[in-house]
């Protein structure tokens, strides 16, 4: 029997930290994407509640309860990322375990919203996209799923193929807000 | 452009990609006809102003839009889910 060797996504490329901003890797126990069957939003949400603690989110929101977040991702779709979806949400939804389809990265620091600004078309402005919004958006070329978790941290969903590729463009970005900050003397 | 997702909120174009006129929403049956499906597939106008057409959110919510806009001022007017306009239904 063959002994498997598991790897993270970002494996062997972060933890990185440039100026004020660090970009690390989480590793959710799990990924499942929720997809209510038609006219069964209302009872997903209410078995999910009870299942997990957080309810079924509207479009752009996320919520969190001990280690489990739930993150709309779509039309008619969200994923529950930490603790495997519990068996019987399958009586109201597809389940879908995409737990190995996605990187998890997590930008946090003074400047965080500085560097991913230089990477997505969204406005990251805290009016607009507050603690517990999140958005299926552009990072780079790449597609993602942005959530906000705190005034200065942000977490990024990429699909795992892409992991070294969107570590790399966040790398760049953090080295350029970083240079710039040092061309500025404080006032 | 930007476009106003009725999910995502407004949004960039380069989210969006077009699939054409909103006439793809209106397919013919299988035994229509020729010149029906000549049409369907083929005769478009090619307005100067108002028109509507089905872009895709891909890079987003990943819904079909029907999107009212004025090709010559690039203002978009309205915004639908497709779902909405159809109730639900697709052909294919």
């Amino acid at each position: 029997m063959a002994r498997l060797i598991a790897k993270s996504a970002a494996s062997g490329l972060l933890p990185i930290r440039i100026g004020t901003v660090t970009l690390t890797e989480e590793t959710p126990a799990a990924i499942t994407a929720l997809m209510p069957f038609a006219g069964k939003p209302r009872a997903l949400s209410v078995a999910l509640k009870a299942a997990h603690g957080v309810a079924f989110p509207g479009p752009n929101r996320s919520s969190a309860k001990g280690g489990t977040r739930v993150c709309w991702s779509g039309l008619d779709q969200a994923f529950l990322i930490g603790d495997p979806a519990q068996a019987d949400l399958a009586d109201h939804a597809a389940l879908v375990d995409q737990t190995d389809a996605w990187a998890v990265l997590h930008l946090e620091g003074e400047d965080a919203a500085e560097v991913l600004a230089r990477l997505t078309p969204i406005s990251l402005s805290r009016d607009s996209f507050k603690r517990g919004h999140a958005a299926r958006s552009l990072l780079g070329h790449m597609t993602a799923l942005i959530i906000r978790t705190g005034a200065q941290g942000f977490t990024i969903l990429i699909f795992r193929s892409m992991a070294a590729t969107a570590t790399h463009e966040l790398d760049v970005a953090m080295r350029g807000v970083a240079a710039r900050a040092a061309l500025q003397p404080p006032p | 452009m930007r476009i106003t997702c009725p999910l995502c909120g407004d949004r960039d174009s380069r989210e969006f990609s077009i699939r054409g006129h909103e006439t793809y929403l209106d397919r013919p049956a299988p035994d229509a006809g020729e010149a029906a499906w000549d049409d369907y597939l083929h005769l478009r106008d090619n307005p100067a102003g108002e028109t509507a057409e089905l872009w895709y959110h891909g890079a987003g919510c990943a819904a079909w839009l029907r999107v009212r806009r004025n090709t010559v001022t690039h203002e978009v007017l309205k915004v639908d889910l497709v779902r909405d306009v159809t109730g639900g239904d697709h052909a294919d």
